[in-house]
């Protein structure tokens, strides 16, 4: 999709707005939030997780060549291919190689943030080749002409009615004419329809949690099952995910999965937890008959041993976005594209360009609560300060603002100068409002003053009172 | 006079220089009545922090090397702000890092730098005060007191020793109220969204008066409350603990005075 992050202002106005999006942005607390918090205080070692965590994604950043090439290596040795792909046009024509060579007309999918960063199915279509969505808030989205506003809930912007709405509509063609109102009449009916569609696909094309340098396995975490579903009955599975997904062992894998459900939806573990290792063997049950895995690159390579390296430590369970204000007041499509919230704010500016996304981490009051969250302790922060030192260097940004900081600067590095003249305005702002306790217009500062008064300065400054109170204090003592 | 326990220097903060010179007043008292000798140096205007939040790194730089020149001689630095003792604490020795000499001052001056309640509480080992204040209270965290300096039991502590004062706990504490510095005048539908769940927060307790450590937060909630039609007291918790609450609250009308 083409990004729209340069009208974050507008999309978040029109966010604040929507009754709807406020309502379903309204569970983030009790749905995620306090789940999350539950299920961290329940695991005495949760703390000592992350930082174990942090230490096995850094282990393997630093070596991340050799892990992914052993990776790779593995993969080969239990019958599957990887394919090494740059670009998301290279990424989509492996895909479609692929797809054609298994002479395909539809394929299912996993739910995938890869596959929405290389925009895989208009691409699909545009081929010829129906994409399902089979993940239920994907398949949501998708029958909606939408994109996903959060990374593991693309439709936590829908109500319930919306959705039972859309269903309605969209459902027709099945003849469904009835209006669904319960939660689990909606998923079966969505089961209904996508049942049929995993046995008819071709191929099946998933994401990945987990890319396993020891075993060349992939692994999965879902609640819905769709995911095995996905891979198992195609003849062809087809998985997709970047180069940061590797990790060194099983068993690290495993302690970041331990983290990972706690910290998205405050599951000890999702329901359905999947390792794919090659393709169906002789005397394997079920299976494809061949498997890929499309490994992109997309940019990560240059952001190895730059100062967002760290970022690439993301284990995408979104626990930065379920707490962030800012997200939780204008919803995922603000962001403007694939990746929202903190994680958005960092990671967009790198893969649509920091013209495109400059908004994104400017927005955030640096409240730190994404960090205080982060299973990996991503510094988010830093990340975003890192961005708006490169705007300030480039020259963008609010020239107003630019240039009042600079005013401000300019005064700062000189208390001599500073202190008459601060004296002096807030003297004048006092006047402003001589017996109000508030102003509740002040030009220039309609920022401020449109939707809260600005509370009246007391009066003196701190430090001409100190000093006036000093010198008392000097003559009492003489 | 018994010899004072140690020199302290007070970083005054510039919104506390310039809106609430009575936070000043009560934080000098609090440190004085807990043994510290209190100076103020006239070479401080402001932490930094607006020009590194918005990437001006060498602004800011500037700005911490007047701070560290300023303040480095004292035994402790002590401000009336989570928010800018965190930008000394844990700000300053990263902004400096490229210069190697400036980075050990800023270590050592991080070493020495405390949030006054915390300085108080964690440092000083005191749990109570000697003040009264008749009312429910409520209490925001702010951001960087919380997250970065781990305030979260220390004003709690205190406040429970202040008579008369009974403390409920505020739904939400710890979400930011959408100061964030410049934010709230880059994004101020945003900003005004945060800031209004707070006050139906803040409302929904019941408590006369809402107390917190950082004085931008203060201002944000006091505006929004006054703009609201709330009548909920704005004070910094130093006031309240110094018993120093004949001034206004913030953004109150001013009494007794001509205008």
């Amino acid at each position: 999709m083409e990004p729209i992050s340069h009208a974050f202002k507008d999309n978040a106005r029109r966010g604040l707005a929507d009754p709807n999006l406020q309502r379903a942005l309204a569970r983030l607390k009790t749905g995620f939030q306090e789940r999350r918090t539950i299920a961290a205080a329940r695991l005495p070692e949760f703390e000592a997780l992350r930082s174990q965590a942090k230490e096995i994604k850094d282990r393997t950043l630093a070596n991340l060549d050799f892990y992914l090439e052993r990776f790779e290596a593995k993969v080969r040795e239990t019958g599957g291919e990887v394919h090494w792909c740059q670009t998301p046009a290279e990424a989509r024509e492996a895909i479609l190689r692929i797809c054609r060579a298994a002479q395909a007309k539809s394929v299912t999918k996993g739910k995938s943030m890869v596959a929405e960063e290389i925009a895989l199915n208009p691409f699909l279509e545009a081929n010829g080749i129906e994409p399902v969505e089979t993940d239920l808030g994907e398949y949501i989205i998708q029958l909606a002409d939408e994109y996903p506003s959060h990374i593991i809930v693309p439709a936590l912007h829908k109500t319930a009615e919306q959705i039972s709405e859309l269903f309605l509509d969209r459902h027709r063609q099945y003849g469904n004419t009835q209006r669904l109102e319960e939660v689990r009449e909606l998923v079966d009916e969505a089961r209904r329809i996508i049942r049929p569609r995993y046995v008819a696909a071709d191929v099946g094309i998933t994401g990945a949690n987990f890319l396993i340098a020891e075993t060349g396995s992939t692994a999965i975490v879902t609640n819905e099952g769709n995911g095995d579903l996905t891979q198992i009955l195609p003849k062809v599975h087809i998985v997709i995910a970047t180069l940061e997904k590797v990790v060194p062992t099983l068993d690290d894998a495993a302690t970041l999965m331990r983290l990972l459900a706690r910290s998205a939806t405050g599951q000890e573990l999702s329901t359905y937890t999947t390792f794919s290792t090659g393709p169906r063997r002789a005397d394997d049950l079920d299976g494809p008959e061949s498997f890929h895995v499309v490994l992109l690159d997309n940019g990560r390579s240059k952001m190895l041993g730059s100062e967002f390296q760290d970022v690439l430590r993301c284990i995408k369970c979104g626990a930065c976005m379920n707490h962030c204000p800012v997200y939780g007041a204008v919803g995922g499509h603000a962001y403007g594209w694939v990746y929202p919230g903190p994680l958005g704010a960092v990671l967009t500016p790198f893969l649509v360009g920091i013209e495109e996304a400059g908004h994104l981490p400017n927005a955030s009051t640096f409240c730190g609560r994404c960090e205080a969250v982060c299973p990996v302790r991503i510094p988010l922060l830093k990340m975003m300060r890192y961005w708006r030192e490169r705007e300030f260097e480039a020259g963008l940004g609010a020239p107003a603002l630019r240039r009042g900081l600079a005013l401000w600067a300019w005064l700062a590095k000189r208390p001599a100068l500073y202190r008459p003249l601060t004296a002096l305005a807030i003297a004048l702002l006092g006047a402003l409002a001589p017996r109000r306790g508030a102003l509740a217009h002040l030009p220039l500062a309609t920022g401020w003053t449109r939707d809260r008064d600005l509370p009246a300065p007391e009066g003196g400054t701190f430090q001409a009172r100190w000093r006036a109170r000093q010198g008392r204090g000097a003559r009492t003592a003489a | 006079m018994p010899e004072k326990r140690f020199r302290v220097g007070m970083f005054v903060t510039c919104l506390v220089d310039l809106f609430r010179p009575s936070v000043g007043f009560a934080a000098v008292k609090l440190l004085e009545d807990a043994g510290c000798a209190v100076a103020v140096p006239r070479a401080q205007t402001c932490c930094g922090q607006p020009a590194y939040n918005a990437g001006a790194r060498a602004d800011a730089r500037a700005i911490a090397r007047q701070v560290i020149a300023a303040f480095e001689g004292f035994d402790y630095v002590v401000a009336p702000s989570g928010s800018c003792a965190g930008m000394i604490k844990l700000h300053y020795p990263a902004l400096c890092a490229d210069e190697p000499a400036l980075a050990a001052r800023a270590r050592a001056l991080s070493e020495k730098t405390f949030e006054l309640v915390s300085f108080l509480t964690d440092v000083l080992g005191r749990s109570t005060v000697a003040a009264r204040y008749d009312g429910r209270a409520t209490y925001h965290d702010g951001c960087s007191g919380l997250r970065e300096l781990e305030i979260k039991a220390q004003p709690r502590t205190l406040l429970s020793s202040v008579e008369g004062l009974t403390l409920e706990e505020l739904p939400g504490a710890e979400v930011c109220c959408g100061f964030g510095g410049t934010f709230c005048v880059k994004y101020p539908d945003i900003s005004t969204r945060m800031v209004a769940d707070k006050t139906a927060e803040i409302a929904a307790t019941g408590a006369d008066t809402v107390l917190a450590g950082d004085l931008g937060c203060l201002l944000n909630i006091a505006g929004r409350l006054s703009r609201e039609g709330r009548a909920v007291r704005v004070r910094h918790v130093a006031e309240v603990l110094a018993g120093m609450t004949e001034t206004p609250a913030i953004g109150e009308p001013r009494r007794g005075r001509r205008g």
